[in-house]
């Protein structure tokens, strides 16, 4: 294109119209292509409907001391498990220098957060005006997602070296504060946003 | 090796069709009257079947697409009804879960030939090339294949491998859930996997059209790996390798219809007969046996994502060896040294295979005494494999001193003129 531009068109003349027709036909081509290809590519992002069911409330008035249960929040397994006072105990009784992932992983703090205990619990939870709620539940209530952060398999509960989950596909171990503390997965468990709406409501999302 | 074509119309109508859309020509020169090495042994008979199992897959997926339902609620159930209610759905699904082995089975025959004739020189590097692309849809279409049932194995076997591109930095989150279409594998995954999956044979049958096209060019390598060099080294391809594929694939399909009738569930997994669970993960996830020894490679890096990088590079290197492998001489047969390193390299892929089906740290039999568990095995042959392509190949060709070779094919067939009764060079 560029030569032909030099060559001054087709007659030693100045640059001809046909040479402007074929830049632009071609510029157009490039940009046109571009802004046809996006809309083929977006399709397979999640859909406006996936995105809008975006929250769970989870019944935490009748998980006892030392319960867990499953739910689903954002079509994923999340672990919400009252922890005992041992528990809790343990967790805390870490020195978060030597963790593999020092990172709190919260969505409630954002980046950043040391991955103590508090910043993992349900203590970084938000409460809805009005409520009110023990502090000792805060601080026993452990939401996180059930999906090992190696490669998504979910992990078996109190099992492994740290009698928490363990994950049965490549051998990872979790601490009861679903912190990575041995095997491949890089990351700690992830804690999802989460508000209590009422004294015995614990909405994720 | 494409001379002048031989095709001459005979009929007053493909006298008509010739001038206007010459495929019966193409055809002609491409299977009948193409001239192919006179030494083919039976090793050469797998493109042949593979072209079988690639139409016999099309067809029996056409079949079953029109009675499977791309949907989490009724997909496993309608795989089921294939097998329990469909007129000879048992039989089509069977031959399509089966042919997808047997499909792999044949590509591994074809690929250990090549690496071992040297089929990937010069001037057959793009051919090599187009095959590795082949293989390469081939996985990705046996991978989204295994999903549609939606069993406890097509899901898990999903979410460990889409979990897979989430180890790179920055786009790895993103590209994942692009893929899902979700917040995980979900029914959108379920969707756009099938319609994947369909479309892949035809890209396959596609680039097969390529790989032909650069077979066509400069012809056919050999067991001597010696070019031709007159019309005696040749036969036309029909009736002698028309007529020997034909044996070689009605044999294939012997061994192909014993797993169809006596043993369809043997390459599969049985937990894949549990609808899938996003609660719980099998206690062993494994894919497919065509699948382990990458699964090994992956396993035996500790930090996840040169774990993925590292099984990428074991097929991405392929794409590479022609320009790896420095020596002159294209077949092993004359090649002393290539050949042990070759038979070591047989074995590791297979010994990989195994690591990968077993739970890492299981001893292996017999030396777990000495402290030799599966993780250690695929790390030790995973070295291999990778020096087999970046050190050993490499440097054979300075080293190694490679043993006589016949002057022509015509001579490694039918013996020297000097020598009038010569004798039968022995088989491969």
């Amino acid at each position: 294109m560029t030569e032909a531009v030099e060559n001054t068109g087709a007659h030693g003349q100045e640059p001809s119209r046909r040479d402007f027709i074929y830049i632009a036909t071609g510029g157009a081509l490039a940009v046109g292509g571009a802004f046809t290809i996006w809309p083929f590519i977006d399709q397979m992002n999640p859909a406006a409907d996936t995105l809008a069911l975006a929250s769970t409330e989870v019944n935490i008035a009748e998980l006892e001391e030392g319960q867990e249960i499953t739910v689903i929040y954002r079509e994923r397994p999340h672990f919400v498990r009252r922890r005992t006072a041992a528990e809790v105990e343990a967790a805390r009784d870490v020195n978060i220098a030597a963790l593999p992932d020092r990172d709190a992983r919260n969505f409630n703090l954002g980046d950043g957060a040391p991955a103590t205990d508090e910043n993992r619990s349900a203590m970084t939870a938000e409460i809805a005006e009005g409520v009110e709620i023990e502090d000792a539940l805060r601080a026993s209530l452990l939401v996180t997602s059930a999906n090992c952060t190696h490669l998504g398999c979910v992990p078996t509960e109190g099992a492994g070296d740290y009698g928490a989950w363990f994950c049965p596909c490549h051998g990872s171990h979790y601490d009861t504060s679903g912190r990575i503390r041995r095997g491949p997965a890089p990351e700690n468990l992830s804690v999802p946003v989460m508000t209590f709406t009422s004294a015995s409501v614990l909405r994720l999302g | 090796m494409s001379g002048p074509s031989t095709y001459e119309p005979k009929t007053g109508f493909t006298k008509w069709l010739d001038a206007r859309l010459p495929i019966v020509r193409l055809g002609w020169d491409s299977f009948v009257d193409f001239p192919t090495p006179r030494n083919l042994n039976y090793w050469y008979t797998f493109g042949g079947i593979l072209t079988v199992c690639l139409m016999i897959q099309i067809i029996t997926g056409i079949v079953l697409a029109m009675h499977y339902v791309p949907h989490i609620d009724h997909a496993f159930a309608s795989v089921q009804r294939i097998d329990r209610d469909v007129n000879y759905g048992w039989l089509i699904r069977s031959i399509h879960a089966v042919g997808a082995s047997m499909f792999f089975l044949a590509v591994y025959m074809h690929i250990f030939r090549g690496l071992y004739y040297g089929s990937y020189k010069a001037p057959r590097e793009l051919l090599w090339i187009l095959g590795v692309v082949i293989y390469l849809l081939m996985m990705a279409a046996a991978f989204l294949g295994y999903v549609l049932p939606w069993g406890q194995m097509s899901y898990w076997g999903a979410m460990v491998i889409t979990n897979l591109l989430g180890a790179f930095p920055l786009v790895g989150g993103p590209i994942t859930e692009w893929l899902w279409g979700g917040f995980s594998v979900g029914n959108a995954t379920l969707n756009r996997f099938f319609s994947l999956h369909y479309l892949i044979p035809f890209l396959i049958a596609g680039v097969v059209g390529l790989h032909i096209w650069a077979l066509h060019v400069p012809g056919n390598n050999n067991p001597t790996g010696i070019e031709v060099k007159s019309n005696r080294d040749t036969l036309p391809f029909h009736p002698y390798y028309t007529s020997k594929d034909g044996f070689a694939i009605v044999l294939f399909m012997v061994i192909f219809a014993f797993f169809v009738f006596y043993w369809p569930d043997a390459l599969g997994h049985s937990d894949n007969f549990i609808p899938a669970d996003p609660l719980v993960t099998p206690a062993l996830i494994v894919p497919e046996w065509y699948l382990l020894p990458f699964y090994a490679i992956l396993r035996a890096v500790p930090d996840k994502l040169g774990g993925v990088l590292l099984m990428f590079g074991a097929i991405g290197i392929l794409f590479v060896l022609p320009w790896l492998d420095t020596s002159k001489v294209r077949s092993m047969r004359y090649r002393p040294l290539a050949r042990w390193f070759f038979g070591f390299f047989i074995v590791a892929c297979l010994g990989l295979g195994w690591a990968g089906a077993e739970l890492p740290d299981t001893p292996v039999p017999g030396l777990g005494a000495i402290g030799v568990d599966f993780l250690l095995l695929g790390r030790v042959l995973t070295i291999y494999y990778f020096a087999y392509f970046l050190v050993i190949l490499p440097i054979l060709g300075f080293v190694e001193k490679p043993s006589e070779r016949p002057a022509s094919i015509e001579e490694s067939v039918l013996g020297s003129k000097s020598k009038p009764a010569p004798a039968a060079v022995p088989a491969e």
